[in-house]
Parts: C-alpha cells; sequence; structure tokens
C-alpha cells in the first residue's frame, strides 16, 4: 500500500531561504541545501523548493542549490517558481530536480504542460493551483476559482476544471494551494481538496493552512489528498516530521516510517 | 568502474550522483566499448517502452546487453530499464522489448481499489517491497524499508521463481526480480533514501551469482 507523502516547502531567494529554518539547539539555518539535507534525515518523503527570485542572476544561483541538493538528497524533490519555458525545465531536471512545478505560466500558456511531457514525462510535471473561494458562477461552477501572480490576480477560470484541464494536457500531479487557508494555520481546505482529488486520477498535494498535525489528518483522510505540503509547523520546529509521521500513524494514516 | 547504459531514456544522471555519494566509480556512456570495461552496468531509464526500444535498437546497444547478460556480468535494471528486459510491454501499442527474461510489462488497469478507495496511476510514491528470497543485492534491508515508485507499467514475469520481492497496489506485483547476474527493480533505488543507496552498494559489491 503507498504511503501518504509528507513534504516540506522551501522558500529560496537569491539561494537563501526567505524565512531562516530552526533546527536542533535553535540554530537558524539559511541555506536550502543544510536545511534540505536536515528534512531528509527527518523523515521528508519528498522536497519542494519554491524560488521567488526575480532576477536572471539569481537563477542561475538557483540552479547551483538545486544541483548541490541532488549531491546531498537521495529522494525525489521539484522545484517551482518562475519555470516559464521548456529550456528552464530542462535546466532544473539537468541539474537533479525530479520534477518541476508550473503555475501562474500554465495558465498563459496551457501547451507548457503538454511539451513538458513530452520531453520530460507526465511524473516531472507538477501542475500548482493557487485557488480562491468565490460565489458559485456560470464560469467558475465549482466555486473555486484559479488566481494567479502569487494570488493578485482572479482569472475567471473554474478550480475544478482547470484540474481536470491539466491532467488531460499531461500533468502527472497537482500541487493545490487554497489561498483561503494559506498562512492561517487553522487546517487545510478540505471541501477543495476532496473536490480535486476525487475528480482527477493523478496525484493530488494539499497545500496551505497546515497547523498541527491532525490537519494533515484530516486532509489525507475526508480530504482524500495524496500527500500534505508543509511550512511554518516545522520551520519553526514547533513539530517534527518523525513527530507528525507518529501522529498519523496513531490514526491509521500510512507513511513511510524507516529511512 | 560502473557502466551507466545512456540509451536517451531521461535523466540518468540521478543514479551517478548517487554513486557519487556512495564513492564508487561510475561512467554514464552509450558507447559499448567503453561499457565494456565497466565491470558491471546499470541499466536505468525513465520514459516510454516504444521510445527507449527504438534508441537501443538503433544504437545497436539491444544486441550488446543481451550478450553482456549471456556473459554472465552484472546487470541491474531500474525502472524502464527494468520494463524491457522482457520479452514485451503493453505500452505504446504493444512493444517487442529485449526478451532477456520470459514474461510481460502489463498495464495498471484503471478503477484499481485497495480498501474501497480508487488508485491513482501511476503508482506515484513510497511503497514497501516485500522479500521473499535472500538475495545479495538485497541483504541487510529490513522489512519496514520503503522504496520511491513512479510508474503505470508493472513487470510480470512468466516465472513466478524469479521475483524476489513483492509489492502491493490493488493487487501483488514483481517489484523486484533476479536471475543469476541480472537484478531488476521497478522502483528508483537513487531516490529512495538510505535503503535505496544500500542496494546500489550491494550491487557494487556483488559477484554476479546470486548463490553466493
Amino acid at each position: 500500500m503507498l504511503s501518504k507523502r509528507i513534504i516540506p516547502c522551501l522558500d529560496v531567494r537569491d539561494g537563501k531561504l526567505t524565512k531562516g529554518i530552526k533546527f536542533q539547539g535553535n540554530v537558524d539555518i539559511g541555506d536550502p541545501v543544510e536545511a534540505a539535507r536536515e528534512y531528509y534525515e527527518q523523515g521528508a518523503d519528498e522536497i519542494v523548493f519554491y524560488d521567488i527570485t526575480a532576477s536572471s542572476d539569481g537563477r542561475n544561483i538557483m540552479i547551483d542549490v538545486v544541483r548541490r541538493v541532488a549531491e546531498t538528497i537521495f529522494i525525489p524533490f521539484s522545484v517551482g517558481g518562475g519555470i516559464r519555458t521548456l529550456e528552464d525545465m530542462r535546466e532544473v531536471i539537468l541539474a537533479g530536480a525530479e520534477k518541476v512545478s508550473v503555475n501562474s505560466a500554465a495558465v498563459e500558456n496551457p501547451s507548457i504542460i503538454t511539451e513538458g511531457a513530452r520531453a520530460f514525462g507526465s511524473q516531472c510535471i507538477v501542475l500548482g493551483m493557487d485557488v480562491k473561494r468565490v460565489e458559485p458562477s456560470v464560469t467558475t461552477p465549482s466555486g473555486y476559482e484559479i488566481v494567479i501572480h502569487g494570488g493578485r490576480r482572479y482569472t475567471g477560470i473554474d478550480a475544478l476544471w482547470w484540474a481536470r484541464e491539466a491532467e488531460r494536457l499531461g500533468a502527472g500531479e497537482i500541487c493545490l494551494n487554497s489561498i483561503d487557508a494559506d498562512g492561517t494555520q487553522d487546517g487545510y481546505e478540505l471541501t477543495l481538496t476532496e473536490l480535486i482529488s476525487t475528480h482527477v486520477g493523478i496525484p493530488v498535494i494539499a497545500s496551505g493552512g497546515a497547523g498541527t498535525p491532525q490537519h494533515l489528518a484530516d486532509v489525507l483522510t475526508a480530504g482524500k489528498a495524496d500527500a500534505a505540503l508543509i511550512a511554518s509547523m516545522v520551520h519553526y520546529r514547533t513539530y517534527t516530521i518523525d513527530g507528525i509521521k507518529a501522529f498519523l500513524s496513531g490514526r491509521g494514516v500510512k507513511t513511510r516510517r524507516y529511512w | 568502474m560502473i557502466g551507466i547504459v545512456d540509451y536517451r531514456a531521461g535523466n540518468l544522471t540521478s543514479v551517478a550522483r548517487a554513486l557519487h555519494f556512495l564513492g564508487i566509480p561510475c561512467e554514464v556512456t552509450s558507447d559499448p566499448a567503453r561499457l565494456d570495461r565497466a565491470e558491471r552496468i546499470i541499466f536505468p531509464g525513465v520514459g516510454a517502452a516504444g521510445e527507449a526500444m527504438a534508441n537501443l535498437g538503433a544504437s545497436g546497444l539491444d544486441e550488446w546487453i543481451r550478450r553482456w547478460v549471456q556473459e554472465g556480468r552484472p546487470v541491474l535494471g531500474i525502472c524502464l530499464g527494468t520494463q524491457v528486459i522482457f520479452e514485451k510491454s503493453e505500452e505504446d501499442g504493444g512493444t517487442p522489448c529485449l526478451g532477456i527474461l520470459p514474461g510481460i510489462v502489463r498495464r495498471f488497469p484503471a478503477g484499481l481499489k485497495e480498501d474501497g478507495e480508487i488508485l491513482k496511476i501511476p503508482h506515484m510514491g513510497w511503497n514497501s517491497v516485500a522479500f521473499r528470497k535472500n538475495h545479495p543485492v538485497f541483504a541487510g534491508i529490513p522489512p519496514e524499508a520503503e522504496f520511491y515508485f513512479v510508474h503505470s507499467f508493472y513487470p510480470d514475469p512468466a516465472d513466478r521463481e524469479l521475483v524476489v520481492g513483492e509489492t502491493r497496489y490493488g493487487f501483488p506485483f514483481g517489484a523486484a526480480v533476479a536471475c543469476r547476474n541480472l537484478v531488476a527493480v521497478q522502483f528508483h533505488p537513487e531516490k529512495s533514501g538510505r535503503p535505496g543507496l544500500e542496494i546500489l552498494a550491494n550491487f557494487c559489491r556483488w559477484r554476479g551469482n546470486d548463490a553466493e
């Protein structure tokens, strides 16, 4: 039986973590490679890097980070943020990332999903979706709308339609982020997660709102997510990945417990 | 030196990185003359069987790898590399493969269920492998270890005796098979953390005789 995956998300800007991550002895780690190593050793099943660098110099720094991460940890990791072209994807994959994620770029140019899947395989292409709850309407019948550019721009695209369309175009996985829940630490958006996960045939990673291990248990059972993204819960050392997994085992959620 | 067979089937650098980490010299190459100098080879691959077989045929590596196996030299197949070792794959409308081992590579059927839940295809993520036999390449791997899988097709060996390790995804399938000097796994040892690295290290010590 497949294990549910626990995936820490690291935000990187110009090759440095945007928030220091606290580890044993309250040491602050600002190096994404060291942070990845720590989480690898704590039992992370996968790691997501989100590159918020804007400049082209910064991109080269990120490629170097990806290369060093790939030499250090031996679990899959993905890189998202600023990936707009096949060439961007190729650079990141050749540097050692298992997957790339596309978000706004895929909304603006959906063929990037198909081109990426054809060039590298569907399993490499993660569709990142930022979603906001809205009044159901003709254009957004599910009551969930896709927003882009960090949640600043509404697109008029229905989230459920887009998830299924992205699957048809060749996406291998969906990372589903609720803008409403993001940063609240009040729990994942369970209705949204369950809606998307039960209507696509590809795995769904739930994102946004994790504050306690119970939130993960909820989204991995009632929310039908295949994996859960976490950030501040572990970055500030409120919880460890191992501790979260022990809690999930007690709730009957199967995770990888040996590493 | 370990030869990593490059037949343009996806990104093969992750296997090389894992071997570098283990301090094991290796070379990624499609040149049979260079591969011939290796003491053992790893036959990895990600992608589709049709294109993989076309590339193997065009480069002559199909014949080369059959001969390598026949000569009794150690080989480790990974993922797509494992699949094309069998006689044929259902992928790409039916693809004749290398035929080194008898058996067929089948697609996971749609609507597969486990505990009442419909299973997603591809089988992607961490799953356990029940090792049914002792084999030097899998020595020291505890039963609770899990491995990273990502695949929509699975090997179905004609001879069940070749199955060393089984994984359950709706039903049990052969996740690790072994025959004399050949070991082949459906999962990715290079992406499976410490237990995966142990398998790679074991393979690099193995003399290619499953009776040892």
